[in-house]
């Protein structure tokens, strides 16, 4: 091995054995293992959406058969969720980013780290395994007594490989909230923490308290298939519906596992491309750890229709309004965030307005759920299906894109070409309000979710949802090639290409193994930056300029 | 040995390193807290339910053996915390022969639950299609004895759905809390290993204290599994 | 008479709640709809106003001073979804809550139909008859899994399930023939589980009563022989004051328990008489009844319910007899 801080060494040049990143405990050569499990995780459910948005483009079942199109749902729904939006953006940014964010040379345990990663992978191979096995029909939600008693599937595999995962999402978790406590650098005060970081904070919260639960839950319902156990079985005298309360006393908050990151991102890169503070940047930060408070007093709010008494629907409903409250906090403040700012629209910033535009309707639907009366009626239907997806992939994965371009020339060194970025946030941005808003309306015209086979009068949205898709899928592709592409052709990045604040753009990219020279000392607050310098060397550092003096 | 030697690169000093362990330890805690919790919150509205059925199935465990098993946890708490000050205050023979206790104590906390499993598979009271709460060996000469016959004149006149859903629970709960027993003994023989090398010192006993407090974590946890599941009738 | 073909944004509204609902639906669309034109005008304004490499002193807004806005965007937002909430928490306890003249059916769920009662002892199979004008109370239950009982032109919609008795009504306006769906997901043929609800005028709906087939057979006289087969009649007879509580006339009336508590002999409480006995036993009586759990599907429990229910209570039969 050679010596890591030598000159022109960096954490990937470093040593180039398979073994080396196999046994890595570098949190950045971990968060590419992540990168590469999860985009392989997100191609696998995409594939299945594509196949059911096939055979949705008619209205009877004509492209696979019921149990196919079951199984099709069900595989989309556990691997994006376990697998690609629950990891993504903690695990790929979050590992990479939050020790030098704090100015620390690894995580806490980096050791853990790394197991987290084999924990994940071995869920995701069971997971996987349950789907050669034959698949899975039950949906990523595991309803009993349907998945207890009455499918014939692989639900046991299926349910230990969440489970499995839920354990490496805990130990990441933990490993976060020690770091930030234990490990930020001399100078580092809370208030001084990037937002990412405190997203992260709360978002690990919420995978240290909530997802023990499902863990447990989960494990339940595989003793009650494997062995006869019968607590959710009704023809002992179970109850069903105590399943959905410890499902979603976990996969509530989970919802905001998803998100909270991903403002973590929009946040680091609205003042970059506005040229600005952060606006209310208090505001913003507790407003992530009140969400992460108050997700854990929501989850009554998927049973208005499962038989839940009228006052307690009446206490989730006003609980999970408050919801709002935090993240109308945080879209006011990017939105002031640009005021009187030096806005550049280069790729970040597309995916983090996009995120904003999103996460806004995504945001405000929610309150359609939230309130009762409506919730009666769009409960279960493909309004449902629009709202999450706005949140989930409109929020999520706009996010991750986003800080993926962010951060892609710290990560590998060089910078994606930009033309190509601009044009694929635009075709995602189209292809994916094309896929989703027509779902709204399906949804209150009372199109049930999770149905191969619809009435006629619904085939028009549908077409146009799956010509959304397409799109949509098109758009995630190029992103995949040109990002690849730039590893090897793409001009070389300098240590801040943006110009941005923040630790983890004072060292050299990419980082050395142990990020920092010397152990930086902080002495001013976060997003210093400043619109009347919009002409300082912005220019020359410029990805075009970068790229002329390359070559 | 210098403390210096036990902090690993990516940290600052000894005390960095174990402030972050400690507050590791105490979130994992949390997190098991949490994991029983759904247990503990699923128990709590079926005995709601069910309180009859739930006492009946109660009957069926044999609340001396869950005495002897608190009482065996319990001295092993003891054990392992004079333990940790045996390694705090450099005395290897003490730290060895504790941590060698303390295996001893939680093995035979684990014998003794496999007795009742296997009584509890003898009666077929394992949740399945096999379960039956009228096939007790009332005359088998052991301890449950008397409950069993009991149980028999019971069975005519009581559901066995929640029964066997006590029962359910009263695996689940037991059945996590020994596997929690399993890891806990693992890691004890870890440190018994490293103690006999000379491992730990007043310097550093980390680990000793970690484990030290996972395993007080695993019995405050039977304290009140044993009588929710074994007293409350 | 089948929902016009073609394109549309909503639903029929075919149900007293149905213009309800909407009007709160509308309220909220011009809520979202005010805030998402909003932030995306705001932010395309600043992006051209505000952007890269227009040169312009731009000293920096004072954050300090901006408390004011932060809270109003605190307060506005709370204000409005606790508006959100009122609405349709009232109206949500109106959906919820039955009036006292329904007309009561029966509905049972399982993997992949529906089967529904009428009191007048028409039973019918994915398809629902209904007048126009009159609430309709359903009391549904599930054979197997989670089902949905959903019409969405009534906007109304209560999960099924097994072991348990969920209750939904509704009150069509208008005739017409609408969709049934099961919402909630529930194996193989989920999305054929539905049929079609026909709201018709009262007296087409006397009229389709009338119709029955002659052998079908009401609930009541299937149900009393149920009582018959399963021997529950050996116990529970005129002269049973001994052995077995009365059964006539005791539905709907409060019981005084062994255990000093005293609960109403409904739906429910029946049900979990015959399946688990012991559950809740009558004061006075020994507890000696076996459980039924598992030995009747949940069809054969409503119909004998339908039974206990239709016997009249001792002194109108002494009266009369």
């Amino acid at each position: 091995m050679t010596n890591p801080s030598a000159p022109g060494r960096n954490y990937l040049n470093v040593d180039y054995r398979f073994r080396s990143w196999l046994w890595t405990t570098d949190h950045k050569r971990i968060a590419i293992l992540y990168m590469i499990s999860v985009t392989l995780f997100f191609l696998v459910g995409g594939a299945a959406a594509v196949l059911f948005r096939l055979e949705l483009m008619t209205p009877r079942g004509d492209l696979v058969i019921a149990e196919t199109f079951n199984k099709l749902f069900t595989l989309h729904g556990v691997v994006m969720v376990f697998f690609f939006l629950i990891p993504a953006i903690p695990t790929v940014l979050g590992n990479f980013l939050l020790p030098m964010m704090l100015g620390a040379r690894d995580l806490a345990f980096p050791r853990l780290n790394l197991a987290s990663w084999y924990i994940f992978m071995t869920g995701g191979l069971l997971a996987i395994g349950s789907i050669i096995a034959g698949g899975v029909d039950t949906g990523w939600t595991f309803y009993t007594p349907y998945s207890s008693t009455y499918s014939n599937t692989n639900v046991m595999l299926a349910a230990l490989g969440a489970f499995v995962a839920g354990f490496s999402s805990i130990l990441t978790g933990l490993n976060f909230i020690v770091t930030t406590h234990t490990m930020r650098a001399p100078g580092m005060t809370w208030f001084r923490l990037p937002i990412f970081v405190w997203s992260h904070y709360a978002t690990s919260i919420i995978m240290v308290l909530g997802t023990p639960v499902i863990a447990i839950t989960l494990l339940l319902v595989a003793l009650e298939r494997g062995l006869g156990f019968g607590i959710f079985d009704p023809k002992l005298g179970g109850d069903p519906i105590l399943f959905q309360h410890l499902f979603w006393f976990y996969s509530h908050p989970a919802v905001y596992i998803m998100v909270l990151p991903a403002m973590g991102v929009v946040t680091e890169i609205v003042p970059c491309f506005a040229r600005n503070r952060l606006f209310g940047y208090t505001f913003v930060a507790f407003a992530s750890l009140a969400i992460a408070v108050i997700s854990f007093f929501v989850w009554g709010h998927h049973l208005f229709v499962s038989g839940q008494s009228i006052y307690a629907g009446m206490i989730f409903s006003v609980l999970s309004m408050l919801v709002a409250v935090p993240s109308a906090v945080k879209v006011f403040n990017w939105t002031a965030t640009l005021y009187r700012g030096s806005v550049s629209l280069d790729t970040p910033m597309l995916y983090a307005l996009g995120f904003i535009g999103l996460f806004t309707l995504g945001g405000l639907t929610g309150l359609f759920l939230a309130t009762l009366a409506i919730d009666v009626h769009v409960h279960d239907t493909y309004f449902i299906i629009a709202h999450f997806h706005y949140i989930m992939v409109g929020g999520t994965v706009m996010g991750y894109l986003g800080g993926i371009h962010f951060w892609w020339p710290k990560i590998t060194g060089r910078i994606y070409p930009e033309w190509w970025g601009r044009l694929s946030a635009g075709i995602i941005f189209i292809g994916f309000n094309l896929t989703f808003f027509p779902q709204f309306v399906l949804g209150y015209l009372g199109m049930p979710r999770r149905v191969h086979e619809y009435v006629d009068e619904f085939q028009v949205l549908n077409v146009m949802s799956s010509a959304g898709a397409s799109i949509l899928g098109v758009g995630y592709l190029i992103p995949l090639a040109y990002l690849i592409w730039s590893l090897r052709y793409g001009p070389v990045a300098g240590p801040n290409p943006w110009r941005a604040t923040g630790l983890e753009w004072q060292t050299q990219s990419p980082p050395t193994t142990f990020n920092f020279e010397t152990t930086p000392v902080v002495t001013e607050p976060p997003y210093h930056y400043d619109p009347g310098d919009f002409q300082m060397e912005r220019i020359e550092q410029s990805p075009g300029a970068v790229q002329g003096t390359a070559r | 040995m210098t403390t210096e030697a036990h902090v690993a690169h990516h940290f600052d000093d000894a005390e960095q390193q174990y402030a972050a362990a400690n507050l590791g330890m105490w979130l994992f805690l949390a997190t098991e807290v949490l994991f029983f919790g759904g247990l503990f919150a699923g128990y709590a509205q079926y005995r709601y339910w069910y309180p009859t059925e739930f006492a009946a199935g109660s009957r069926r465990l044999d609340p001396t053996l869950g005495a002897i098993n608190t009482a065996v946890l319990l001295t092993s708490s003891l054990t392992m915390a004079l333990a940790v000050r045996a390694a705090q205050t450099n005395d290897r023979r003490g730290t060895v022969r504790l941590l060698a206790l303390t295996i001893v104590l939680g093995s035979v906390f684990l014998g003794v639950k496999a007795y009742e499993y296997y009584h509890k598979y003898d009666e077929n009271l394992i949740p399945g299609r096999s379960f039956s709460l009228s096939t007790g060996h009332g005359d088998s000469g052991d301890l449950t004895t008397l409950d069993s016959s009991r149980g028999v004149a019971e069975a005519r006149e009581i559901d066995e759905g929640p029964v066997q859903i006590f029962l359910s629970f009263y695996f689940a709960m037991t059945g996590l809390h020994a596997a929690h027993m399993v890891i806990g003994i693992g890691l004890l023989g870890a440190l018994l290993a490293a103690a006999r090398r000379g491992a730990f010192s007043s310097d550093y006993f980390t680990p000793v204290e970690m484990t030290g407090l996972y395993w007080h974590f695993v019995d405050i946890v039977w304290v009140f599994l044993f009588p929710l599941l074994y007293l409350i009738r | 008479m089948y929902m016009e073909e073609g394109f549309r944004l909503f639903p029929e509204q075919a149900s007293s709640v149905a213009p309800r609902v909407d009007a709160l639906y509308t309220f909220l669309l011009c809520v979202s709809g005010f805030f998402t034109v909003a932030i995306f005008v705001a932010i395309v304004y600043m992006a051209i106003k505000y952007r890269h490499g227009r040169p312009k002193d731009r000293p920096h807004p004072e954050p300090e001073q901006l408390w004011m806005l932060e809270i109003a965007w605190i307060v506005m937002p709370l204000a409005l979804t606790m508006v959100m909430f009122f609405w349709g928490a009232v109206l949500y306890f109106e959906i919820r809550t039955p009036p006292e003249d329904a007309i009561e059916l029966q509905v049972v769920g399982k993997q992949w139909m529906w089967k529904i009662y009428h009191p007048q002892g028409r039973s019918e199979i994915n398809e629902l008859h209904v007048p126009v004008g009159r609430p309709v109370r359903l009391r549904m239950i599930s054979e197997d899994v989670i089902h949905s009982f959903y019409v969405p032109a009534f906007r109304v919609k209560m999960d099924v399930l097994p072991g348990r008795y969920t209750t939904m009504w509704f009150e069509a306006t208008k005739p017409g023939e609408y969709h049934l769906f099961c919402a909630e997901y529930c194996g193989t043929e989920h999305a054929n589980m539905s049929g079609s609800v026909y709201a018709m005028t009262p007296a087409e709906y006397a009229e389709w009563l009338q119709g029955a087939p002659a052998e079908t057979e009401t609930a009541q006289t299937a149900g009393s022989k149920l009582f018959t087969q399963f021997r529950c009649h050996t116990c529970h007879h005129d002269d049973s004051e001994l052995r077995s509580p009365p059964l006539a006339g005791i539905f709907d009336k409060s019981i005084p328990l062994a255990d000093g508590r005293m609960v109403r002999a409904d739906d429910s409480y029946l049900r979990e008489s015959i399946v688990n006995p012991m559950a809740k036993v009558t004061a006075g009586f020994q507890p000696v009844m076996p459980a039924y759990q598992g030995q009747l599907t949940e069809e054969q429990l409503l119909l004998i319910i339908e039974y206990i229910k239709s016997l009249p209570p001792r002194g109108a039969r002494g009266d009369a007899s």
